[in-house]
């Protein structure tokens, strides 16, 4: 265990650089732009008749209260400690809320959301895929195709279709929210029920368009190890097929683990969108309405929490592979 | 060259990826070739359901023509459902005083059956809304039961009164083809009341637009900078290469999203929202690029073509860049599907193109969402273009898919 030490010390430390690279960005890209957002927000402060001594004194006004009129880098050490803090200044449109709390209210509900939907949809992708190219048969001609398909659907699309036909076609599910609007969060079975009942779509309208492109990646990786020269070696040492198939399918594993690393960022920001048609009180919905009443420092804190997000399960996801794979354990304990 | 392409065509997955890939091609380029009108017009006053619209004042005015059919009974076939039907059961049964066995099975026996017994009472056990739609129900079905003519009267100019101008037997028919003025609305109208074929084609061939200008610039910049790391190497190679990975760990969703948002909204349009995503989508041009320039790197015939003295940029685009165009390919494929998605997600949260001129995917599906279509349930307003979307991202995989196996022989079956 103690090899590994320094191996997961390099991929934290690597972590802490990219997040200090998507806070410059996220500081830096807004400020980049023509057009002060500041600006354009204290634009509806002012009434049309105003005196101009009053207009300069307005926009000086909202320019001290969001530190423009400091230097850039005094302004970009605010916000990095700032942040770090938890604390990302007051919304706009929900005056006088802080952001921290609003995103505190929505970050547990994406969570509880998306990280069962993802694995579930990566489990069942990586079982699909090893069937396919083992049994073949049905599976590889008919249902993978059909997975395929629906892979392609945007997440969001996926959850319109789903919000159509049962909640709207079928009335079986609720139309949209985190639980029944006649409730209050408790920790009564009503509650409960209700909350599951509200989970049901986005769930699985997640978990639908995951399993396509899990499955067409294991399905070549686990191909392309069934033909491996170790696989005819061990049937020519007469080892047993299951034993076999045991070592392939880990084997192909590890590349989709890699491969669930990469396509992360994709697929939560599609994922958040989905939030957005089953009116979920997840960041998706949060970030839409911020867009809507232009709230800046709402929308600019979402995607900082939204990177962070995907950071800390790409990291998550390493950690785990270099658990697993077999040549980083070697290289690990070999020094 | 040609060899690549004829055994493209013999992967029966490109195949068919190509096939709906040309369908939805053809589409987007002849249907707003053969319509000149402007595929934005509002026709309609709102979200109607498909089909073919007809003038009625025409058809009052078409040739008429007997049919030997009974009417009445299929109006009450068509409109008279189960539903509607139990509940009537259900009434005569508790409050009508009769036995379920009297009813008559008939469909028009059971319509003259309800009306002789149905009494507008006030009855204990029975809701304002229930009982409001037992009268409905009764007005409608007791219009349906008429049989005399219909009188069309028009009004005269100057004493107000009422003048004959027409008369339609209760058994009369007229020929849809008869009818001069009509319109046909493929998949209905949008809740703007635009035609949603006509301004879905348009839409495709935009988005698709938008996803071949997106597609070129990050396979541009994935190419250069992969180029320039797999052959450089050195200090050139790990700055790339860091940039690359801090590129594939941070979101592009994200990236996409503050850049839509700060830029002027007036200057949003069509073009930029490509140019942004194409910007921040070359991770993966870059990656594989790189990777294949560096197992080609020290090849004999590149390191031939350096002892020969040949320039950097010969060396390049004889002895590298035909090596891995199949893979600059397939990833400039993949770039577009992702380039649609992109857009359409952007279009979602509201930082779409801001323009009311034209149409793309990701608009039709914002303006279907904010009018709430799926929950009025007119699935015309948006399931064609969540279909849309998800066949031209299934018809552009399914061709990388095929040319990877064309490339990769050891993924072939």
């Amino acid at each position: 265990m103690k090899g590994y030490k320094k191996y997961y010390l390099t991929k934290i430390g690597w972590y802490l650089v990219t997040l200090l690279v998507a806070l410059v960005l996220n500081f830096i890209l807004p400020r980049m732009m023509p057009g002060n957002p500041v600006d354009a927000i204290a634009q509806s402060a002012i009434a049309p008749g105003m005196e101009q001594t009053a207009v300069e004194k307005v926009l000086a006004d909202y320019r001290a209260k969001f530190g423009l009129d400091k230097p850039l880098y005094v302004q970009f050490f605010n916000f990095v400690f700032n942040a770090l803090r938890g604390d990302f200044g007051i919304s706009l449109s929900n005056y006088p809320r802080p952001i921290s709390d609003l995103l505190k209210a929505c970050v547990g509900w994406t969570i509880a959301l998306q990280l069962p939907a993802i694995i579930v949809g990566w489990i069942l992708g990586n079982v699909l895929g090893a069937v396919a190219a083992y049994i073949k048969g049905v599976f590889d001609k008919v249902i993978l195709p059909l997975f395929m398909f629906l892979g392609n659907f945007p997440a969001f699309g996926m959850a319109t279709v789903l919000l159509y036909i049962f909640a709207v076609y079928l009335k079986i599910a609720p139309t949209g929210g985190g639980y029944g609007y006649d409730l209050l969060p408790s920790f009564s079975w009503t509650f409960f029920k209700s909350l599951l009942a509200h989970y049901q779509l986005p769930f699985w309208s997640m978990v639908l368009i995951t399993i396509g492109g899990q499955a067409i990646g294991m399905r070549s990786m686990s191909i392309y190890e069934l033909n491996a020269d170790y696989v005819k070696y061990s049937r020519f040492l007469g080892i047993k097929d299951r034993k076999i198939v045991g070592y392939v399918f880990r084997n192909a594993m590890l590349p989709q683990i890699t491969g669930l690393a990469m396509s992360l960022g994709t697929m939560i920001g599609g994922n958040i969108v989905a939030e957005t048609i089953f009116n979920y009180p997840g960041i998706g919905s949060t970030m839409l309405k911020a867009i809507g009443n232009r709230d800046y420092p709402l929308i600019s804190a979402s995607t900082l929490v939204i990177t962070i997000m995907v950071l800390i399960a790409n990291l998550a996801v390493e950690i785990l592979y270099g658990l697993i794979d077999p040549r980083i354990k070697a290289a690990q304990q070999d020094t | 060259m040609k060899n690549t392409i004829n055994q493209a065509f013999h992967s029966p997955k490109f195949v068919f990826g190509f096939v709906i890939f040309a369908i939805m091609l053809c589409l987007a380029i002849l249907v707003p070739a053969f319509s000149k009108a402007d595929p934005l017009a509002m026709q309609a006053a709102a979200c109607y359901r498909p089909g073919t619209y007809f003038s009625i004042a025409d058809a009052i005015e078409a040739k008429k023509y007997n049919l030997k059919m009974d009417i009445k009974s299929h109006r009450f076939d068509k409109t008279l459902t189960q539903e509607d039907k139990d509940s009537m059961v259900e009434w005569l049964v508790k409050f009508g005083n009769v036995e379920e066995s009297e009813i008559p099975a008939d469909a028009e026996e059971f319509v003259v059956f309800w009306i002789n017994n149905y009494k507008d009472i006030k009855i204990k056990g029975l809701t304002n809304a229930k009982k409001q739609y037992y009268r409905k129900l009764t007005a409608k079905l007791s219009a349906m039961l008429k049989t005399s003519d219909i009188v069309i009267a028009g009004e005269d100019p100057d004493t107000g009164e009422l003048i004959e101008e027409n008369k339609i037997e209760f058994n009369s028919f007229t020929n849809v083809n008869d009818v001069t003025v009509r319109k046909t609305f493929l998949l209905g109208t949008d809740n703007f009341g635009r035609d949603e074929f006509i301004e879905l084609c348009h839409a495709v061939g935009t988005s698709l637009k938008m996803g071949l200008l997106a597609g070129t610039i990050a396979t541009i910049i994935g190419l250069i900078l992969g180029l320039l790391s797999g052959y450089l190497g050195g200090i050139v190679d790990d700055i790339i290469v860091f940039i690359t990975n801090l590129f594939t760990v941070i979101p592009s969703f994200v990236l996409i999203i503050l850049i839509s948002f700060s830029v002027d909204q007036s200057a949003r349009g069509v073009l930029l929202v490509g140019i942004i995503i194409g910007a921040t989508s070359w991770t993966w041009t870059t990656r594989s690029v790189r990777s294949q320039v560096i197992s080609l790197r020290n090849r004999d015939h590149v390191n031939m073509s350096k002892l020969s003295g040949h320039s950097l940029i010969r060396i390049v685009f004889e002895d590298i860049l035909p090596y891995i165009a199949s893979y600059v390919v397939m990833a400039f494929i993949l770039q577009i599907s992702s380039a649609i998605l992109a857009e359409a997600q952007l279009s979602m949260l509201g930082l779409g193109p801001a323009t009311t001129k034209v149409a793309t995917l990701g608009l039709m599906m914002n303006w279907a969402m904010s009018a709430q279509t799926p929950l009025a349930g007119q699935w015309w307003a948006f399931l064609p273009v969540i279909v849309s979307i998800a066949l031209v991202a299934f018809s552009l995989n399914l061709m990388n898919t095929g040319l990877d196996q064309v490339f990769n022989p050891q993924l072939r079956d």
